[in-house]
Formats: structure tokens, sequence, C-alpha cells
């Protein structure tokens, strides 16, 4: 079929663009607000008034993040009614009520216990006060929910059928895509990732006031605290990712031989550690996909069937076929694609005859193929492979990161509670950088999820170039370039506004 | 008779936790310090974002073509299905 690239193209660069800032802010948010709460509460408990200022300066840290960050998300929002039209209509049954209920509970839990934790101290309890902080943590944490069920349905939609007579996909059971597999473990994996991500920046802002000399006492009793949050949480995100990776690996094996760069499917199937791939690699060609590889033998299938014997399959298993092992090609599923395209176009027709008897037939026709209708938009086989190269390195960079983390996090305590952090000249330099790359590790995530989930939109259902609006690129590069100004000026503004606010220090006092 | 008498404290504690929440609210908002920069932050990118954004470059595609549901329906049918053979 023929669609234009260039729109797809801009307008998934404009997507990824948007959703990239926006999670620049999200996890520091997710994690802060839990490291903040953390802190309200050792005070309250010791009643030591240091432990009210450290509550304190990251509270105001924890502020302008939140500000900054406030409502970027509301622009992704914008691109589907414009760029995305297509898929916004077709998703909007299932993504309604779970987007409502996000907006509904941010916006109460904003207005009402986020003052509390900003404008209440010294005007309300001390016990209301830890209670509103808690508040915040808690409710910060369950928004995201709900924009990660929307999310885990588009990975793997479920709890839904299509409906030819409104073009939508509506919802059968909420249950169903509430408790989504994929839509519970992408929460866990990244609520707990954005717990480490927080726990970093404490310590890179902590590590610049130690190289300074200056806020020793708050800056090494942050450490305790973030080292503390931040090793049990990139434990618990080691712990998740797995159940994650199983979960790909049964929802969306595409994604994984991509991630794996696993292009002949294995038994006993052994994980690539490391590598660099062949860039000249094509699915069905007989080169080796790796210039150079370090493999763990059996892990991958480990990984992916929880067994060390399993059969993983690779990109050629799953685009060509592979008998032995009982996968269905995707040449036989774009053919019944194409055979359910064909049924709804002769439903649509019928219809607009008033011709009830042909719509019927032809409904009961589509429905035989209906969960193939994503693949009638391929050409090819190949056209179901996404782009190995990017969720391949994407995913060994956030991996290599989440393992080096709870060793940062797990020498910072060692060092701290011996009392010779400071004297740790070469540890610190590594705190100060530990925040980017945490940064770096967050953003590699998303791109291993929307990147290897490619070329779907809706996992099967529709491909990206199927959920664009008709319009011009030239639209859609305008607005591009629009967003990629107004986001620089808003990412300085954050840097510069945290950066003074880190240089002035605890004696800042509260937000105000 | 004996009524008003029953529902005095009730409308005069109302009007205090109003009150209260009133005095919470312009209080904290008129101590602002860094918080004002932000508000300020906040102000301009809202309106960047709903006057000039969502009026001139982002408008709902089908909301502006279309009335009802209906008519958005079948467009949306007639697109994915319109470079079937």
């Amino acid at each position: 079929m023929d669609f234009d690239l260039s729109l797809v193209n801009w307008s998934r660069a404009q997507f990824a663009l948007t959703a990239m800032y926006h999670w620049l802010f999200v996890p520091l948010t997710l994690g802060l607000s839990f490291l903040c709460a953390f802190f309200e509460s050792i005070y309250v408990r010791t009643e030591n008034e240091e432990w009210k200022g450290i509550t304190k300066f990251w509270m105001t840290l924890f502020g302008i993040n939140f500000a900054i960050g406030v409502a970027t998300g509301i622009i992704l929002e914008f691109e589907f009614g414009t760029n995305w039209s297509n898929y916004s209509w077709i998703v909007g049954d299932i993504f309604g009520a779970p987007l409502a209920i996000e907006g509904i509970f941010a916006f109460f839990l904003e207005a009402t216990f986020f003052a509390v934790m900003f404008f209440g101290w010294n005007r309300v309890s001390k016990k209301f006060h830890l209670f509103s902080t808690w508040m915040v943590a808690v409710g910060s944490n369950l928004s995201a929910v709900w924009i990660l069920v929307a999310n885990g349905w588009m990975q793997n939609p479920v709890g839904m059928m299509f409906n030819p007579e409104t073009a939508r996909f509506e919802m059968q059971s909420f249950f169903d895509v509430v408790f989504n597999p994929v839509a519970v473990s992408k929460f866990v994996h990244t609520s707990s990732s954005g717990f480490v991500m927080a726990s970093l920046f404490v310590l890179t802002v902590s590590s610049w006031y130690l190289i300074k000399g200056r806020h020793v006492q708050m800056a090494k009793k942050s450490i305790v605290v973030a080292s503390v949050f931040g090793l049990l949480s990139s434990g618990f995100v080691v712990f998740n990712g797995d159940e994650s990776a199983y979960v790909v690996a049964q929802k969306q094996p595409m994604k994984l031989a991509a991630i794996e760069g696993l292009y002949k499917g294995q038994t006993a199937a052994p994980i690539v550690a490391a590598g660099i791939l062949n860039p000249k690699k094509q699915p069905g060609d007989d080169q080796d996909p790796f210039l150079v590889k370090v493999e763990i033998p059996y892990l991958l299938s480990l990984l992916a069937n929880r067994s060390l014997n399993s059969f993983v399959p690779g990109v050629d298993d799953l685009i060509y076929g592979n008998e032995a092992q009982n996968i269905e090609g995707v040449g036989p599923k774009i053919a019944r694609g194409k055979t359910a395209l064909q049924d709804l176009a002769q439903f649509k027709q019928a219809r607009k005859e008033n011709n009830s008897q042909a719509a019927d037939l032809a409904l009961a026709k589509f429905r035989k193929n209906q969960d193939y209708m994503g693949y009638g938009y391929l050409n090819k086989p190949e056209d179901a492979v996404p782009p190995v190269a990017t969720p391949y390195y994407a995913f060994h960079i956030m991996v290599a990161l989440g393992s080096l983390f709870p060793v940062i996090f797990a020498v910072f305590l060692y060092f701290t509670l011996k009392g010779s952090l400071v004297r740790q000249k070469w540890l610190l330099p590594i705190g100060l950088i530990s925040g980017l790359l945490g940064l770096m590790a967050q953003q590699s995530g998303w791109v291993v999820a929307e990147v290897g989930r490619q070329p779907w939109a809706i996992n099967g259902l529709l491909p990206v170039q199927a959920a664009t609006s008709n319009l011009s690129a030239s639209n859609v590069q305008v607005t591009f370039f629009m967003f990629l100004g107004l986001f620089t000026l808003l990412l300085l503004a954050e840097i510069s506004i945290m950066l003074k606010q880190i240089s002035i220090g605890p004696e800042g006092g509260t937000l105000k | 008779m004996t009524m008003p008498r029953q529902n005095t404290p009730n409308i005069n504690s109302f009007k205090r936790i109003v009150g209260n929440l009133y005095t919470f609210y312009r209080d904290g908002f008129s101590q602002m310090i860094l918080g004002k920069k932000l508000w300020k932050i906040i102000l301009i990118k809202l309106f960047v974002m709903f006057v000039i954004l969502k009026l001139f470059f982002f408008p709902n595609y089908l909301n502006t073509k279309f009335e009802t549901d209906e008519e958005k329906g079948n467009y949306v049918l007639e697109q994915i299905t319109r470079n079937v053979p």
C-alpha cells in the first residue's frame, strides 16, 4: 500500500521529540516525591531541624522540576488530534477512560496536597504536612498508572473489539485493559526506574556540594537516604526488568529478537552481553548479525521462557515462519490482513448502499481475520521488522547502566557510613555525572519500548503509516522545529533555575 | 422554630473552613518568591500551548472537518480502507 512516508516519519520524529522531552521531567518527579517524603518522615520522627532543612531543599528542586515539566505531556495529546487523527479516533474509546482518570486525579492532587506541601509549613500540623507530602508521592505515581495502561494497551491490545460501524476499538473489559500484563510490568519497571533516577539526581547534587566543600552534612545525609532508596529500587528494577523481558518475549517476540540482534532462532539461546552489529545484515541473508560479540550461554532462553533449553525465535523465524517450532510467518498474516481489509471495505460499501444483508455478510467475513487487519497494510514480510540497530543499542546501554547503578549506590553508601566519603576523590566525579547516566538510561528505555514495537502504532492491528492524518509533511516539519525551539528554551530555563537554586543551597529555604 | 438555631453552627463552621482555605492559598501565593517566577513560566507555557499551538498549529483534524461522530467514523473507515485493492 502507498503511504506518504515522509509525513509518517516527521510525525514520528515530532512525537518522539515531545515524548523524550516530557520524559526528562517525569522520572525525577516520580522518584523525588518519594525522597522528599522519606526526608520529611525522618524530620517528623527525629524533630531534628536539620532534616527539615534537607526536606525543604529537595522539595524546592522537586517543585522546579515539576513546574517546568508540568503540562508538557499535553502536547502529546495535541499531536494525537492533529497528526495522528486516524489513530486517535480508533483508540478513543479505550484511551478516554484512563486519560480522563489521570487528568482528574492530577488536578485534585495538585490543587490540594501539592499546595499543602509548599504553602503549609508552619500552617498545618507536622503530621498533616507529612501526610500531604506522601499523598503527592503516591498520587504522582498513581497518575503514571493510567498513562502506562494506555501505552501498555498499544503494545498488547486486549479487552476490546473493533467495531466497523464506528471504526473504533471498543472496550469490552476495563479489568483486562487495566491489568494487561504489559501495562503492569511497564508501570512497575517505569516507576521504579524513576526512583533510581531521582536517587542518582540526589547523588549528583550532593557530590557537587562535597567537591565544593559546601553543605557537607546535608550532602552526606541526603546521600545515605538516596543510596538506600536507590540501591533497593535498582535491585527491584533488575528484578522487574526480568519480568518485563519475559512479557515482551511472550507478547512482542519481534521486539525481543530486535533488542538482542537475534536473526536465527536458537534453542538454549545465549544473551549478547555486548557486541557490535553488522550494519549490512538484512533479514533472511546468511551474514553474521554481529561484527563482534560477547555472549552469556542460556541466559536469553531463561529470560524469554524461564527455561534454559527453550527455543527463542529470531527475526527470520518470525517473518518467514518456522514450521518445526510452529511459528507462522508474516506472509500468511499479510494475506489474512488484506482479506480482512477487503471485507472491511465491502462492509463500508454495503452500508453506504443500505444493503444490510451484504453488510452483515462482509462483517461476518471480517471477524474471521480481524486479528490480522494490521498486517494488511504491509507490503512484504520484512516490513514487520523494526530498525534493529536502534532498539539493540538502546537496550544494551540501558542494561549496562542499570547494572552499574546498584554498584554506585552501594559504594556511596559504604563510604558514607564509613565516614570517608569526602576523601574518595575518585568517587565524587562519578556521583556528579551519575544523574546524566540515569537520564541516558531512562531515554534508552523508552527508545527500546517505542522503536522496538515498530512498525506498529497498535501491535498487529494498526501500523504507524495507517494511523496518521491526511496532512502535508511540511506542516509537521514546521511544528517539529517550533517544538525544538520551545523545548530548548524551557530546558534552558529549568537548568538555569535549578543550578541557581542548587548554588544557593538549603539557605534558600522552601519553594516560595 | 429550632431549625435556624441548629443550622447556624454548621453554616459558621463552613464559612470558617472556606475562609481558612482562602487565606491559606492567598497567603501562600502572596509570599512566593521563586514560586512567582515558576508560575510565570507555567502561565507563559500554558498560553503558548493552548492559545498559540492548539489554536493555530494543532487543531483537532477530525473536529475541523466533521461535526458528528458518525461523519468522523465514516471518514476514518474510508481512510483505513482507501488503498484496499
